[in-house]
């Protein structure tokens, strides 16, 4: 088990190979469809995004939220975001979290930017929950569950999905 | 006039606060679906699958304990009602009810809100309305059964229009073909619902009310007891394995209905559950 903390320093992830299993700590967003798609329409136009997305880690999560508190916090597909993650891992994004396998092109592009992406254990959202010691929301308060939060996580159990080669937990 | 005396009420409220505790059902799993998940992890030798089977049962535990949402995906709330047609229902409807305790009870249990309008996509902010199908039924009870249904695993559904050449294998291509192309997203290990026969629409349903059996248990009818006992086989022997990290446990059980259907056809409907099976049932 390796302890993990972000921001990550480029040898971390270069270091990383699919299957082996991770302790992350850190701050890091969320992220799902509908914040995915506000963020990819001002890249498209040039805009300032309301995050720093440069070096960030994203989480496709969608938390249950009741007051103060996350009660409960897995992963999503990460397969709804393949549209938009290579631009998202072009443009300086360091490590997605999710759950299930990524198309060709996410494969490639984490390759070529020396990425990572992180599984998630899906179904296990009240595990991740006890996992985030703090939260607040960054950007789209709007978006209710589909919000960007800034999220301060410790030990946050994942596995190395594909790693910076392209290798795969999912493609053996 | 002529009154049936033999008419029984139930109150508005009653189905409301009934609805709101099946609700609860979000916070654990269900017995089944606990005792399969032990199985599963005892006959993997795959490393990451049995490290994530190992965390589904360390996380239904803790969710129970704290009572918290075992995923954060808690579903569009879906209810299949069978209504005694010598009920009579007092106060207000029968969909405003179950409404109002899916408001009430995913509230008060940490739930999320994820239903919205498809085209605006702006979210009704209280996970209304439920999805809920009402059958009518001899006597004076009410049966309401409820599933959490996440999306990972419904976007996985299919409908597959065989025609009557196709048979038995046609049947079993089909269900092979959904759960191979859903692979790693619906978060196996899962439970492959399926609806044989009807008509689009009710395959599509029967598919679904397969997820409401205690996970595992077989169709009275023999053909399709053995269906489900060959089909869970020929799935774990695809690989696909818990989460996708490959071993023997892609699904958990495979539930298949039947229902009549027309001469020109073989409608087959599958439905998937992920593997955070919460279904509760109640009978007023």
């Amino acid at each position: 088990m390796k302890k993990l903390t972000v921001p990550f320093d480029r040898r971390d992830i270069l270091d990383l190979r699919a299957g082996d299993r991770v302790l992350l700590s850190g701050v890091i967003y969320t992220g799902r469809d509908a914040a995915h798609k506000r963020l990819d329409l001002l890249i498209s136009s040039g805009e300032r995004l309301p995050i720093d997305i440069v070096g960030a880690t994203i989480y496709y999560v969608g938390p249950c939220v009741m007051g103060d508190k996350i009660t409960s916090a897995g992963p999503t597909t990460s397969s709804r975001m393949d549209k938009y993650a290579p631009r998202f891992y072009d443009k300086g994004v360091l490590a997605t979290i999710g759950k299930g396998d990524r198309s060709d092109e996410v494969y490639a592009s984490i390759a070529k930017n020396k990425c990572v992406y992180f599984a998630a254990i899906g179904g296990a959202g009240a595990t991740y929950a006890n996992c985030i010691k703090s939260f607040e929301v960054a950007a789209y308060a709007d978006l209710g569950t589909e919000a960007i939060y800034k999220l301060t996580v410790e030990d946050m159990p994942l596995i190395v999905a594909i790693d910076s080669f392209g290798g795969s937990i999912y493609r053996r | 006039m002529h009154y049936n005396l033999s008419m029984r009420t139930i109150n508005y409220r009653q189905i409301v606060d009934a609805v709101a505790e099946l609700t609860g059902a979000c916070c654990g799993l269900t017995c089944s679906c606990k005792a399969v998940l032990e199985r599963a992890l005892d006959r993997e030798s795959n490393g990451a699958a049995r490290y994530a089977i190992g965390e589904l049962l360390k996380n239904a535990e803790l969710a129970e304990r704290e009572r918290l949402p075992v995923c954060q995906d808690t579903g569009l709330a879906i209810f299949f009602v069978q209504l005694g047609q010598d009920v009579h229902i007092e106060g207000g409807s029968l969909y405003a009810a179950i409404d109002e305790g899916v408001r009430v009870g995913y509230k008060s249990n940490g739930c999320r809100a994820s239903v919205l309008d498809p085209i605006t996509r702006v979210n009704t902010t209280d996970n209304t309305p439920a999805s809920v199908h009402v059958e009518l039924a001899e006597g004076d009870e009410m049966k309401i059964e409820f599933l959490a249904k996440g999306f990972g695993s419904e976007n996985m559904s299919r409908l597959y229009m065989l025609t009557p050449s196709d048979g038995i294998e046609g049947i079993e291509r089909a269900v092979l073909d959904a759960v191979s192309r859903a692979g790693s997203k619906p978060c196996p290990p899962i439970v492959v619902g399926v609806g044989i026969g009807g008509a689009a629409d009710s395959a599509m349903t029967l598919a679904k009310k397969q997820l409401l059996r205690e996970v595992g248990e077989h169709s009275d009818d023999e053909t399709l007891r053995e269906l489900e006992i060959s089909l869970l086989q020929k799935i774990n022997a695809l690989g696909i394995g818990a989460q996708g990290f490959g071993g023997c446990n892609t699904a958990l059980a495979v539930h298949i209905g039947k229902l009549p259907t027309h001469i020109a056809g073989l409608p087959v409907a599958v439905n998937i559950q992920c593997n955070a099976v919460r279904v509760a049932r109640t009978i007023l």
